[in-house]
């Protein structure tokens, strides 16, 4: 029969404000999923002020401030590289891409040093230094691991979707004309970067 | 859009394509919504059977047929199960599935991947909460509330348990965020916002509560999860944690997942009552607002849950004020329903009959609803089975009615067949009946001061829970009755593409089984979604043949 030729896309037309459209609303909810934490955070910092100050200053600032510089450079080549790709420049958009995923690979190095510095230190849950801790800064340091290592997680999960864009827009998928996935991964990025926006003072500047 | 390029043979979405891969790689709406309809049963079944066994143990003093460690485990499981894989999927993943694209006029939803991943979820995550029957220490026994600190100290495996539930709540969210979008932009031509049908909206609605109410539940399981890998104190008050917290965040998400159970049987109703009356709704926008109503307050009212946990004398007052507010806008529906039916032409049909015990049942779940809400009273029945007896019938009486309702009213649509009415009547009249042998003395019980979750009681209350224990033999029966019906009814009569002379465009404009893409062109709105002036000529020149 002939209608078994019919396929999806003659149906239903690709629609590139639905898409950004249902990627707003999934920002929403990855928001939502740290906002949770964030309300942890909130609440035991009110009830144990001195014992975050005192876990706070055991944060290396540097490390901190540098991986902050690493992601807000990050969240301008992935959107100087939409914008090559709207002007059709596919090869500038794809070496954007890559400065932006080695700018995520930065920061994960980063991020591997620092935690290893505060395993060699014990911090973390169960450790000889951590057991020491007063239930205070042991809840300090239990919020830093989750919520930087959810963190993480999202950044190796933005960094996979714009590998994943980048090899599409080599292959002529991802083109100046339908650009949305590329659009869609960048909003994802600059959620990753929003994030660390909040983390990075709650952890490292406020005493 | 315009004519959707198909041949003129009429092959409907079963004869598409054939064989068992096809459902499993298939991106039709329809299709899918079957194959959560199987899986959703399933369930429904194994934790209706596992209440079984609940009554049966309560249904003298003392232990009956369980150890006081397996009742646990068992009301666990059969909370987790109603609530996650049952109630809170069921009328969204089935009847949103199936019957929202037709009653927009859209040829599929917007995601169609997303949402077969979503079904995949939802197996995923149900098979994790099964699982834990097998390994360990057995399936978890904090309740389905996962309360800590007990659930961060138990042996038994809360940590899968909660994983499960944290893999279903993705599901619920992608399916929320495909509903939203598909409504944004898939309406057909000339149907306005406020020419969308209430079961759309209803969706549409729930669909908000999902995207912006489960990350948080989700969030707070892992956190458990984590308390309990990493021997961290979250919660635990020995280290340091809040318990109180915890149950903040529970139900910051769990009461707006009440109205996610809920709003879409109201929809459901919404759709079925001017089928039957051949009237239009009455307060078609009212409706519309007080949906969007109950949405939004619901989630405001979170804290009435914890009235005894030890809360701020002004935040209960608060709270208790909020919960009489969410009350306005789910009894103005009722009130809708019921001038709806005045004056219509009343056809007494099996999907009204269920249409009708919502109304009674979810009117006496809502008023006992608001004997919990309010605190003085509160403190005398929290956490007794005046507690169980309400939400059941809220949750059973309303959705799971709806529910049924819903199965009965798309049947004829979903196979093309007509199951035996009579006896679909039959199975409804017991079903009502051994429901409110079932959850009625339980308000007895609960006033009389019987708490909850326990595998044994005072000899006082022997009699009401002995009417009880029997009338959940009735309910099975009736529940027997009724599928046994349904599935001989696949073998039925042939429907027609408008059995019930509906005016929508589920209805109208397709064909039962309706075909790959619903529609053969894009349906022209011609009137408003429950317009029945002249329907008999409208329905006689869209008939499909």
């Amino acid at each position: 029969m002939s209608s078994h030729a019919v396929s999806h896309n003659d149906v239903i037309h690709f629609d590139p404000y639905g898409k950004k459209l249902g990627m707003w609303l999934f920002l929403f909810t990855e928001v939502l999923l740290f906002g949770g934490l964030f309300i942890v955070y909130a609440t035991y910092r009110f009830m144990n002020h001195e014992a975050f100050h005192e876990g706070s200053a055991e944060l290396d600032l540097v490390i901190g401030a540098i991986n902050t510089v690493f992601l807000l450079t990050s969240s301008l080549t992935v959107a100087l590289s939409i914008t090559a790709l709207q002007k059709g420049n596919a090869k500038l958009s794809v070496n954007l891409i890559m400065i932006t995923i080695l700018f995520a690979g930065a920061f994960m190095m980063n991020k591997y040093y620092e935690w290893t510095l505060k395993f060699e230190h014990g911090l973390f849950p169960g450790m000889e230094h951590y057991n020491q801790l007063s239930n205070g800064e042991a809840q300090f340091f239990n919020l830093y691991f989750l919520m930087t290592g959810l963190h993480a997680i999202h950044v190796i999960v933005g960094a996979i979707i714009l590998l994943i864009v980048a090899y599409h827009i080599k292959k002529g998928n991802v083109t100046k004309d339908r650009y949305i996935y590329l659009e869609n991964g960048g909003l994802y990025w600059h959620l990753v970067d929003v994030i660390w926006i909040y983390l990075f003072p709650l952890f490292y500047l406020i005493i | 859009m315009t004519a959707i390029p198909q041949s003129g043979a009429y092959v409907n979405f079963y004869q598409e394509k054939r064989g068992f891969l096809s459902w499993l790689v298939t991106e039709d709406h329809k299709r899918i919504a079957l194959l959560y309809f199987w899986a959703i049963s399933v369930f429904f079944v194994v934790a209706f059977i596992l209440g079984l066994i609940m009554r049966l143990e309560l249904i003298a003093p003392g232990r009956t047929l369980l150890d006081p460690q397996t009742y646990n485990e068992v009301f666990t499981l059969h909370g987790v199960i109603m609530i996650f894989l049952f109630i809170i999927p069921g009328i969204p993943a089935i009847f949103g599935n199936f019957s929202l694209p037709m009653l927009i006029g859209a040829p599929d939803v917007a995601f169609p991947k997303l949402n077969l991943i979503s079904w995949y979820l939802y197996v995923l995550g149900g098979i994790l909460a099964l699982s834990t029957l097998l390994y360990g220490e057995g399936p978890a026994d904090t309740g389905w509330t996962f309360y800590a600190p007990y659930s961060v100290k138990t042996g038994t495996n809360v940590t899968v348990a909660v994983l499960a539930a944290f893999v279903l709540g993705f599901s619920s969210i992608l399916t929320g965020v495909n509903f939203i979008v598909t409504m944004h932009q898939m309406r057909a031509p000339g149907m306005s916002w406020m020419k969308m049908p209430l079961f759309p909206w209803a969706l549409y609605a729930t669909a908000w509560i999902q995207v912006l109410a489960t990350p948080v539940v989700g969030i707070t399981l892992l956190m458990i999860v984590a308390e309990r890998t990493l021997g961290i104190g979250l919660f635990d008050p020995a280290l340091g944690g809040d318990p109180v917290l915890y149950q903040h965040l529970f139900w910051i998400y769990s009461h707006p997942a009440v109205y996610i159970m809920v709003l879409p049987a109201m929809g459901l109703v919404s759709e079925l009552l001017p089928v039957f009356v051949k009237k239009s709704i009455f307060g078609y926008k009212v409706i519309v607002y007080s949906s969007l109503a109950i949405a939004f307050i619901g989630y405001f009212v979170w804290g009435h849950h914890m009235f005894t946990s030890g809360m701020s004398g002004p935040a209960r007052i608060i709270f208790s004020v909020l919960t009489f507010l969410v009350a306005i806008p789910s009894a103005i529906k009722v009130f809708n329903w019921v001038s709806t039916l005045y004056k219509g032409s009343i056809e007494i049909r099996t999907p009204l009959l269920y249409a009708l015990a919502f109304i009674f049942l979810f009117t006496i779940g809502g008023l006992t609803g608001l004997v919990v809400g309010a605190l003085a009273t509160d403190i005398h029945v929290h956490d007794t089975y005046f507690v169980v007896g309400h939400f059941h019938y809220v949750m059973f009486g309303g959705t799971g009615f709806a529910f049924f309702g819903a199965i009965h009213f798309y049947f004829p649509k979903i196979w093309g067949r007509m199951y035996n009415q009579k006896m679909a009547n039959v199975a409804f009249s017991i079903l009502f009946v051994g429901f409110n042998l079932v959850y009625f003395p339980m308000l007895v019980l609960g006033m009389m001061g019987m708490p909850r979750r326990y595998y044994d009681y005072l000899p006082e209350f022997t009699l009401p829970n002995q009417i009880s224990t029997v009338g959940s033999w009735i309910l099975a029966i009736g529940l027997i009755l009724m599928i046994t019906n349904l599935i001989r009814g696949r073998k039925g009569p042939k429907a027609s593409s408008n059995p019930w002379g509906s005016v929508t465009l589920d209805w109208t404009h397709t064909q039962s089984p309706p075909t790959l893409y619903n529609f053969e062109k894009t349906p022209e709105i011609e009137r408003g979604p429950y317009d029945y002036t002249d329907y008999e000529a409208y329905i006689k020149k869209n008939l499909q043949s």
